[in-house]
């Protein structure tokens, strides 16, 4: 792409656009739109430039002239439906219809640097940033018209962008600026709509993706289809540890279609024209290459307790002096400990980004969580400027929190480097989802805790053993896996290690005295983000136990909660699963167990209350988990179907990991390999999922995609415990660890 | 080798390795983004087509064994405008969240609706039960597959 040789003004009147605040430093190169060959179409109607300040409205709102209005994000489309949500916030705000808006996603080349799309922070992050931006462009524009016609402000009507003055004047947005430019900040201190006038904020606003979808139109990183684009597969060792002996490169050379082997140390690849080519070359790279490798030490069987053998000195999160002795004098006390295993994100579609590199110049096309993360930490693994570097962020297969995607996007970016100016696709295969993406960490949590004689419970003490649930690149080349197996490797410094790890396992509720200690354990697989981070296993932990303590106390799990809770909205989202699920009526019958659970999601975002059924079936020694009945409360909900998608979902993913998931592995490595040797739930399985929302229009919008987590997987053993008697602590929960 | 296909109507004789698999030749022949790599072993259905009938993974299966079968894919399911009814209630209920499972869904569920256009709550789910989805949207899928059941009787 040439630079655009112009002044702001030619530049306005040469695109016809209309712009509030912008600025004009055009890329010089890795444009999008070149070629025809590019099959996924960017929204045309604004040319591209690059993100400058994010005080200024054009960095999240831009209008055109043919009366569009278009979104900038930093977070990515993960599936969550944040592009509807998004831009929804920002036509309330506008007072246009949605069907003029578009979103552009995480793009260096564009966007506002927003870290990762992580921790159910988009709507309350991005979604802010959005609002302001809408309201300031709004008040700006009605500002402008009337001073134009000499009236009030609040004697001005906005309906889809056509602006009407009290004496029948009457103009449009995109009329108004006529051409000519405004640069307008983004001061955070216009109004925002009230909530009662919300007309777009709190519908259900189908997405209009999944039309596509259903066609088969080019949607995914994976349909991406450049001109000249040559296909690449990675040859990952068997094992973390594995080193070359030997390979021979030229047999898979004279392969049909083989463009180029690359060796670089312990990291091999192969590019091909066609990419079954590039497969079978992989697979005969597979079998001429022999590693050896260390084995690992700690298996699964020795793993809990080699937590407790080789953890470091324990972090004291949170303390409460005397509080072993406040547990020791209490009218009741408990102890139970807890584990999960490590859990897999699994994404369907195996990770896939494209690359080129073309005159020290890299692009780089990637389903990341996070385009400037990459970015930098691409920088450093070239040691190349970010400025010579544009990450473009683009659907991915389902992602969870840091799967193989940013790897993928490495190594595309290092076979590109290898084999320059062809954009080149580089697709993992199952194997080398399954076996290299980082999990889910093992974890080992013990809970004491005593109550009173008015069922209190007065004291609480949690010990956490986990590895890191973060290890996302931030700027270290060596948190790629295939930087550190390069003949100059980069080395992995773990670091972050608390991060996650503790995340829930504070009880919400009302209790006075807690201690919290986090022992950091390096364990044998390679851990980072995975969903709700440590709050799965901790919810799964804490609110197993308070059901063990209701039970101790003789209270009922439900009453037993509420006795325990001051937040209002805590007790309400419990009351409301009551009434929904007909809980004080529910039918005891042998066959059916019961469980609950609550959690609010990192003490600060989303509350989310679930009730498990399970039947029982004595005579065959097994379950099934029948149904999941849930309400959430966060807040002011921008999209109720979207926020049920999204909660479903995520009960239904994490009853697979609580019923059937844990990642297999043994001294040569891992052993869950494919959806076989790692099965997760499907749809014959899949109980009945049924999501009520508690809508506060008047609160701030909580985030909400991970809520429903940890409390699935406590309902289900606590639903598991009602039927059967067997209390399960260390997940998954299958019918052969129950005492029948 | 020449290897003649048909595909959504349309026949073609294309130039392939006989033993390229079905699944690279829709997508890189035919420039097809319906059927999608998953897991290259048979095992979650993501890159199934309609072929006699038959909701078959193509990822394994070489095109050779596909000739003259009567192939569809979801991009042949549409009637000009007019969408295809389940492509309808997978749109009406939202069957999605990331997506990338939805054609193994399509092609399972029409599989079934037209062997069986009146399935029962568990012919359903059985149907599906081949395609793996890690969004959690299982419930949505059987729904919108219910639903199209329930308003329409061809497929």
């Amino acid at each position: 792409m040439e630079p655009l040789k112009t002044n702001r003004r030619g530049f306005i009147k040469a695109t016809g656009q209309l712009l509030i605040g912008f600025n004009l430093f055009p890329l010089t190169f890795c444009g999008t739109k070149e070629g025809d060959g590019y099959a996924i179409s960017p929204y045309q109607g604004i040319p591209e430039r690059p993100h400058v300040d994010r005080s200024l409205i054009d960095s999240w709102i831009r209008l055109d002239a043919e009366g569009h209005v278009t979104i900038l994000t930093g977070k990515q489309e993960l599936g969550q439906g944040i592009r509807t949500a998004l831009m929804q916030i920002a036509a309330e705000e506008l007072d246009v219809n949605m069907d003029i808006c578009h979103i552009i996603n995480g793009d260096t080349g564009q966007t506002a640097n927003e870290g990762y799309t992580a921790g159910s922070n988009s709507v309350e992050g991005s979604g802010k940033a959005i609002r302001e931006a809408a309201a300031e462009a709004r008040e700006f524009l009605v500002k402008k018209a009337a001073s134009d016609w000499g009236t009030k402000v609040n004697e001005i009507n906005v309906q889809n962008g056509i602006i009407y003055g009290p004496n029948d004047q009457k103009t449009s947005y995109w009329e108004l600026v006529d051409g000519n430019f405004y640069e307008a900040k983004v001061s955070g201190k216009a109004k925002e709509k009230e909530p009662k006038d919300h007309q777009i904020v709190g519908k259900a606003i189908p997405r209009e993706d999944i039309k596509n979808l259903v066609k088969g139109v080019a949607h995914f990183v994976h349909d991406l289809r450049l001109p000249g684009m040559v296909h690449a597969r990675v040859l990952h060792p068997p094992s973390y540890s594995s080193q070359i002996i030997k390979t021979d490169l030229s047999s898979v050379n004279e392969m049909p279609g083989v463009l180029k082997v690359i060796q670089n140390g312990n990291f091999l690849a192969v590019i091909a024209t066609r990419e079954y080519q590039a497969v079978k070359a992989w697979q005969k790279l597979r079998e001429v290459t022999d590693w050896e490798a260390k084995n690992i030490n700690i298996l699964p069987e020795q793993l809990f307790d080699d937590m407790i053998k080789s953890s470091e000195k324990a972090e004291l999160i949170e303390d409460s002096p005397g509080i072993t002795q406040q547990i020791r004098q209490s009218l009741q006390k408990l102890k139970s400990t807890y584990m999960r295993p490590y859990h897999m994100h699994g994404s369907t579609g195996p990770s896939c980004a494209l690359a080129k590199w073309e005159n020290n110049q890299l692009t780089v096309w990637s389903p990341t969580q996070g385009v400037y993360p990459l970015q930098v930490t691409l920088a450093d693994l070239f040691d190349l400027e970010t400025e010579n570097i544009r990450c473009i962020g683009m659907p991915g297969s389902g992602c969870y929190g840091h799967n193989g995607a940013d790897d993928v996007s490495a190594e595309a970016a290092l076979v590109a480097k290898a084999y320059p100016k062809a954009p080149v696709r580089l697709q993992w295969m199952r194997e080398d989802e399954h076996m290299w993406e980082p999990y889910g960490s093992a974890m080992r949590i013990e809970l004491e805790a005593g109550i009173d004689q008015e069922g209190l419970v007065t004291a609480w003490d949690t010990q956490i053993w986990s590895d890191t649930h973060s290890t996302r690149p931030r700027g270290d080349a060596g948190h790629y896996i295939s930087a550190r197996h390069l003949e100059e490797p980069f080395e992995f410094k773990k670091g972050n290690f608390s991060g996650g790890a503790y995340r829930n396992a504070t009880p919400l509720y009302n209790i006075s005295s807690k201690r919290l200690r986090l022992y950091n354990y390096d364990g044998p697989l390679r851990t980072s983000a995975l969903r709700g981070l440590g709050a799965y296993g901790n919810i799964f932990a804490l609110e197993s136990f308070m059901d063990e303590m209701a039970n101790l106390a003789a209270v009922d799990p439900l009453e037993f909660r509420k006795n325990n809770l001051d937040d209002p909205r805590a007790i309400a989202v419990l009351d409301r699963l009551a009434k929904e699920s007909n809980y004080h009526n529910r039918i005891q019958q042998s066959n059916t167990g019961y469980g609950l659970a609550f959690a609010k999601y990192k003490n600060s975002a989303a509350y989310f209350a679930v009730l498990a059924e399970v039947e029982i079936n004595q005579e065959n020694k097994s379950f099934h988990l029948q149904k999941l009945t849930g309400v959430i409360d966060a807040g002011q909900c921008i999209n109720p179907d979207g926020l049920i998608n999204q909660t479903e979902g995520g009960m239904i993913q994490s009853a697979s990991w609580t019923l059937l998931e844990e990642v297999k592995y043994d001294e040569k490595g891992v052993l869950s390999k494919d959806w076989i040797t790692y099965p997760i739930l499907r749809s014959k399985e899949t109980p009945e999922v049924i999501v009520h929302i508690i809508n506060r229009p008047e609160e701030k919008p909580l985030g909400a995609g991970e809520a429903a987590q940890g409390p699935v997987a406590a309902a289900i053993a606590n639903a598991v415990f009602d039927g059967t008697g067997t209390r399960v602590r260390d997940l998954p929960i299958k019918a052969e660890k129950i005492d029948w | 080798m020449a290897i003649k296909l048909k595909v959504n109507g349309v026949s073609l004789t294309i130039e392939a390795d006989p033993e390229e698999p079905l699944l690279y030749i829709l997508r890189e022949e035919f420039g097809f983004n319906g059927a999608k790599f998953g897991c290259g072993l048979q095992q979650c259905g993501t890159c199934m087509v309609l072929a006699d009938g038959e909701a078959l993974a193509t990822c394994v299966q070489p095109c050779q064994n596909f000739e003259g079968m009567e192939i569809i894919t979801i991009e042949g399911l549409s009637e000009g405008d007019k969408s295809h009814p389940l492509q309808e209630t997978f749109y009406s209920e939202q069957a999605a969240q990331c997506g990338y499972c939805v054609n193994g869904m399509l092609i399972a569920a029409l599989a079934l609706l037209r062997k069986n256009p009146k399935p029962n709550d568990e012919e359903i789910r059985l149907s599906l039960d081949k395609v793996i989805c890690r969004c959690g949207t299982h419930s949505r899928f059987i729904s919108a597959v219910k639903k199209a059941a329930d308003q329409n009787s061809r497929f």
